[in-house]
């Protein structure tokens, strides 16, 4: 037999984008400490379906925690407690019986609360349709070798590829920011040589849909990076605002005003 | 689709003209803390100090004090912007909120930054415009900046205004000079711990030297 958990669990319900939120106090109880955080929820909208009330919303997909959809706040921390994980792969073992939990959406301007823990991230795929793909077709797998890579440049383009796009940098931001996000996808392309052509718009784009946004600024407080659950490191932010600097000094080569970065 | 931002509409390029500027108020507050510590070496040295910066060919003198100036006005109004800017990005706070990263010094920056603000407006009507500020002394013009000195310092208040002021400025600058090389992109991974020690370091020399100029009055090392 495994152990089992008692839980009090504070929870953010709010119905819709305009509607005011409040937290509700649920009690569950035999959460067994094998189950994920999400299947401890599946379980508590269980017995709030069986008594006729509201499940939790809350946003899932995978559950391997590759997917980037699931994420909130638990107890303060973006993903909970556990480092470099998701939601969806945080346990009830890294909790106590007796333990209360707040669990809350991701918190921004930029991210509107769609129904209780779910918030919608449509601002972050904006910044990656302002530059953060590759314009040209490239058909099939090339050759190997055929493209030559440097092997520390790709496994830096390989750490900053490892975003999910959960959104738990602008979660845990004191300031609400986006450049964590901004600087993984738009430090992975111009790591490689497939995204030479096209770096300078990329960043010009990116960088300035990121701030149309209505996301805060860094101020290196460097939260991003504790709270990712893919541990992107906050150097590539510095490496943004180079590539910035440089894409400001080159942009008289790149039509800015077509926005695409093809 | 719209045209993008530009440099300085983003907070990228607002942040850079903050980096820049900071160095060159920062590159500024050494230079002051030096000059001013010559009043420990007597009044001949402080007040021939002070009558040689007022004799540099006018072009220096004058270009030199637009130069701070400029740098001021631009990192307070970008401040400013991006602070009001980032204000409306969490408009519901959280209940719960953990942080495990940041230090107490990024997250005074504002009231640091603040507090100076108000303390070099004091600090210019204190000792650059006197009378018009509070703690008012006899002041007898730069060619007298020893006395002025000594006098200024002597009431405890003020004292004590201008070391509460050195400790803020110290915070800030510990926070300000590491984030002026990440803003700028000259961070890396090997040499972040060099940038973090300097500036611990060169936070600490300033803030001590300049708590020691007011606190040199209180202790009769000058008077």
């Amino acid at each position: 037999m495994s152990k089992t958990l008692n839980l009090v669990l504070h929870i953010w319900r709010q119905k819709n984008r305009d509607s005011r939120g409040g937290f509700v106090r649920y009690e569950i109880s035999d959460v067994s400490e094998h189950s994920s955080f999400l299947e401890m929820l599946d379980q508590l909208n269980e017995q709030l379906i069986a008594r006729g009330e509201e499940p939790v919303a809350f946003d899932h997909d995978c559950r391997e925690g590759i997917c980037g959809a699931c994420g909130m706040v638990i107890n303060g921390e973006p993903h909970g407690p556990q480092k470099l994980t998701t939601t969806c792969q945080l346990h009830m073992r890294k909790f106590k019986s007796g333990d209360e939990l707040y669990l809350e959406p991701f918190r921004a301007q930029a991210f509107p609360v769609i129904r209780d823990l779910i918030v919608d991230r449509a601002p972050l795929d904006r910044i990656v349709q302002a530059g953060g793909f590759i314009g040209a077709r490239t058909g099939s797998a090339p050759d190997a070798n055929s493209i030559l890579v440097p092997k520390e440049n790709a496994d830096r383009a390989m750490d900053a590829a490892a975003c999910i796009g959960c959104g738990a940098c602008v979660a845990a931001c004191p300031n609400a920011s986006a450049m964590l996000f901004t600087a993984a996808k738009a430090g992975h392309l111009n790591l490689l040589p497939q995204g030479q052509p096209e770096r300078t718009a990329r960043v010009l784009n990116m960088v300035s849909q990121m701030d149309s946004e209505g996301f805060g600024h860094c101020t290196n407080h460097f939260e991003c990076m504790e709270a990712c659950p893919k541990g992107i490191d906050v150097d590539f932010i510095a490496k943004l605002n180079r590539d910035y600097l440089r894409a400001n000094v080159e942009s008289r080569e790149v039509n800015s005003s077509d926005n695409s970065a093809g | 689709m719209k045209k993008a931002l530009s440099f300085l509409e983003t907070t990228i390029g607002k942040k850079v003209v903050m980096a820049l500027s900071g160095l060159v108020l920062f590159g500024f507050v050494i230079a002051h803390m030096l000059g001013n510590l010559q009043v420990l070496m007597g009044p001949e040295v402080f007040n021939a100090y002070a009558i040689g910066m007022h004799s540099l060919p006018a072009p220096i003198f004058w270009g030199g004090r637009a130069v701070i100036l400029i740098a001021f006005v631009l990192h307070v109004t970008m401040a400013l912007q991006l602070v009001t800017r980032t204000a409306a990005a969490r408009p519901v706070p959280y209940t719960k909120k953990k942080n495990e990263r940041t230090t107490y010094a990024a997250l005074t920056m504002k009231m640091s930054g603040l507090t100076l603000l108000f303390f070099v407006l004091y600090h210019l009507a204190h000792f650059t415009f006197p009378g018009v500020a509070m703690g008012a002394y006899e002041h007898l013009g730069y060619t007298q900046v020893y006395s002025n000195f000594v006098n200024g310092f002597s009431i405890p208040w003020v004292t004590a205004l201008y070391v509460a002021a050195m400790i803020s400025l110290g915070f800030h600058l510990y926070h300000g000079s590491f984030s002026l090389f990440q803003t700028l992109g000259l961070v890396h991974p090997k040499r972040n711990h060099i940038i973090k020690g300097a500036a611990q370091i060169v936070a600490l020399t300033v803030t001590t030297g300049n708590i020691i100029l007011p606190l040199s009055v209180t202790f009769g090392l000058v008077s």
